[in-house]
């Protein structure tokens, strides 16, 4: 009796595993894809894929070519031929990797410096009107893209800033995303440590910098992550603000890669998503506190 | 209680300022002066040397076909898709949460798709649902006629799939957050009083999950209008009439550099969306009033 019960206990959890597993796998689908194609010859690529790539995409309803494609998760000959015709080759994918680079790491270094101190004050300090501005921050904040850009484009214009990186960083550095996140994390950090400093006369500026950064280190790594991942993805500011194609990061370059360039595409979209999956192995656990920070309340 | 300490509160204006000033300052000049300032446009006829219109510039997009439809069709969008997100999402957390087999790596699976870049996997999609795509390849072998999934009004339900992907990780982590936040004794106490799976899982689960319901809904509202993404990457600036966006209306606006047309619409959205915030946050309060949490 005991012993059937087990049984039945253990297989209720292997059936449940199995379908978790088979859920994960088609999350997974798309990037095992990408990976495991990049390795594939550009003739391979174009027996399999041509018939959804090679058309024009402004039509106004799309014929069927009489073939579907194949998709393949292992190739008939490993070769790394993509990478090197994508980074030694081409000397575009290299420059647009470049471009992605200058924009977001300027924004994240700014955003978690400029939003650390913000956070604090909104935090740790009394000052007039503090719920008042924090809730317009958040305000801010929840609006979609859509609204926040045209104000951004209004001063970006006015301070001529338009087709320069400055028009992309400066907005990214001042979101109000970092200082709500911030906030949250440092309002947990308990007063008592910031009045023991303040007895032994230490000022807010050395309290900030000796005792609240270093203990908001998990907060900052979660910031950090969280603004890579959306500013990596970035699409709509430079479709806006960059006139110059040659200006535009890799997001944009990679959804514009037509037919006799297929091959490479796979290589170049693994290139891609490369730091953030490495940011992901390494920093998981930052970013689902990250996660679980924005939905706490304080 | 908490009236009595307020008044005891000393302000310290001057640090604050200090701390604050970095953030105050890019926060007036790229979000607040512009934006205020940008009302101006809304109400006159021309960005430079303008008539006053009064209201003219907001009368006439409300009549423009094209932003309703966008309007429309992003609304849509997003009543079908945020629910959706809350119900999978939560089903995943609550079977997560069980003891299962290498539920740590499982849980990585499905926060992946948050870090992947869009346009890592674009070409996926596309393989996947053009119409000589791979979905099409199984439709027509089980027999039924391929779909062109992009081009017709099925690009809704493509454009749905795209943004759950991306999306569900992201709650996934709120709600099993919130899971694990609900002390077992209740369940124990209701184990003793002879209650059955269901009736846990509706007086207990979902009463202690509301707070992350809540915030839960409120991300997922915004994090659907960033769907423009997928969509643009996808299928260029002129989709199927049926994912044509609010994003691809502003687009093509600022293309135009159609000054009157952007801040008006901008300002439709901003009050649409404030109301929105402010009746989500009172509702917020009403429930944690009632359940004490």
């Amino acid at each position: 009796m005991q012993i059937t019960r087990q049984i039945k206990k253990r297989l209720g959890k292997t059936i449940l595993s199995v379908i978790l597993i088979a859920i994960a796998a088609i999350f997974l689908f798309p990037l095992v894809l990408t990976i495991t194609n990049s390795f594939m010859s550009q003739q391979e690529i174009d027996n399999n894929y041509s018939m959804v790539i090679s058309k024009d995409s402004s039509q106004e309803n799309s014929a069927f070519s009489g073939k579907y494609a194949n998709v393949k998760l292992i190739p008939n000959m490993v070769t790394l031929k993509q990478y090197y015709t994508a980074l030694i080759k081409k000397t575009e994918f290299l420059i647009k990797f470049w471009n992605s680079a200058i924009i977001v790491v300027p924004i994240i270094v700014g955003q978690v410096l400029v939003s650390s101190m913000a956070a604090y004050a909104f935090a740790k300090i009394e000052f007039i009107f503090r719920d008042k501005l924090f809730f317009t921050y958040i305000i801010i904040m929840m609006m979609p893209f859509q609204v926040t850009l045209v104000p951004n484009y209004i001063m970006a214009s006015k301070l001529g800033l338009v087709g320069s990186y400055a028009s992309i960083i400066l907005p990214g550095i001042f979101g109000t995303f970092g200082v709500f996140l911030m906030r949250q994390f440092m309002i947990y950090i308990p007063d008592a440590y910031i009045e023991s400093a303040k007895v032994d006369g230490a000022s807010h500026f050395k309290i900030f910098f000796s005792i609240i950064l270093p203990m908001s280190k998990t907060g900052l790594a979660a910031l950090s992550i969280l603004v890579f991942i959306d500013n990596w993805n970035m699409v709509e500011q430079p479709l806006i603000f960059l006139q110059d194609v040659n200006m535009h990061p890799l997001s944009i370059y990679l959804s514009n890669i037509n037919s006799g360039e297929m091959g490479i595409a796979f290589a170049a979209s693994t290139i891609y998503m490369l730091p953030m999956l490495l940011v992901f192995l390494y920093g998981e656990s930052y970013l689902v506190q990250g996660i679980q920070l924005s939905g706490l309340k304080g | 209680m908490s009236a009595l300490l307020k008044t005891k509160i000393k302000y310290n204006n001057k640090t604050a300022l200090f701390f604050l000033v970095p953030s105050l300052i890019g926060f007036l000049i790229f979000f607040f002066i512009p934006f205020v300032g940008g009302l101006y446009y809304s109400f006159v006829d021309s960005p430079i040397g303008g008539r006053f219109v009064g209201l003219a510039n907001y009368m006439e997009l409300m009549k423009n076909p094209v932003f309703l439809k966008a309007g429309y069709n992003t609304l849509v969008f997003t009543v079908i898709s945020v629910p959706l997100n809350i119900l999978l999402s939560l089903g995943l957390a609550l079977l997560l949460n069980r003891r299962i087999y290498g539920r740590n790596i499982l849980r990585m699976g499905f926060i992946i798709p948050l870090v992947v870049p869009v346009a890592s996997v674009v070409l996926v999609w596309q393989i996947l649902f053009d119409i000589n795509g791979a979905l099409n390849s199984f439709i027509s072998w089980l027999g039924l006629s391929p779909i062109d999934w992009m081009k017709t009004d099925f690009a809704r339900i493509v454009v749905v799939i795209v943004y759950l992907w991306k999306n569900m990780g992201y709650n996934m982590v709120l709600f099993l957050a919130g899971l694990q936040k609900i002390p077992p004794e209740y369940y124990e106490s209701a184990d003793i009083d002879g209650a059955g799976n269901w009736h846990k899982f509706i007086h207990i689960t979902l009463v202690y999950l509301t707070p992350t319901t809540f915030f839960v809904f409120v991300m997922s509202i915004i994090n659907s209008f960033k769907v423009f993404r997928e969509v643009y990457l996808i299928s260029g600036a002129y989709p199927h009439d049926s994912i044509y966006m609010l994003q691809h209306y502003m687009n093509n606006k600022f293309a135009a550099l159609d000054y009157q047309m952007l801040t008006s619409a901008a300002f439709i959205m901003a009050v649409f969306f404030y109301i929105l915030v402010l009746f989500l946050f009172k509702i917020q309060r009403k429930i944690s009033s009632t359940i004490g949490g």
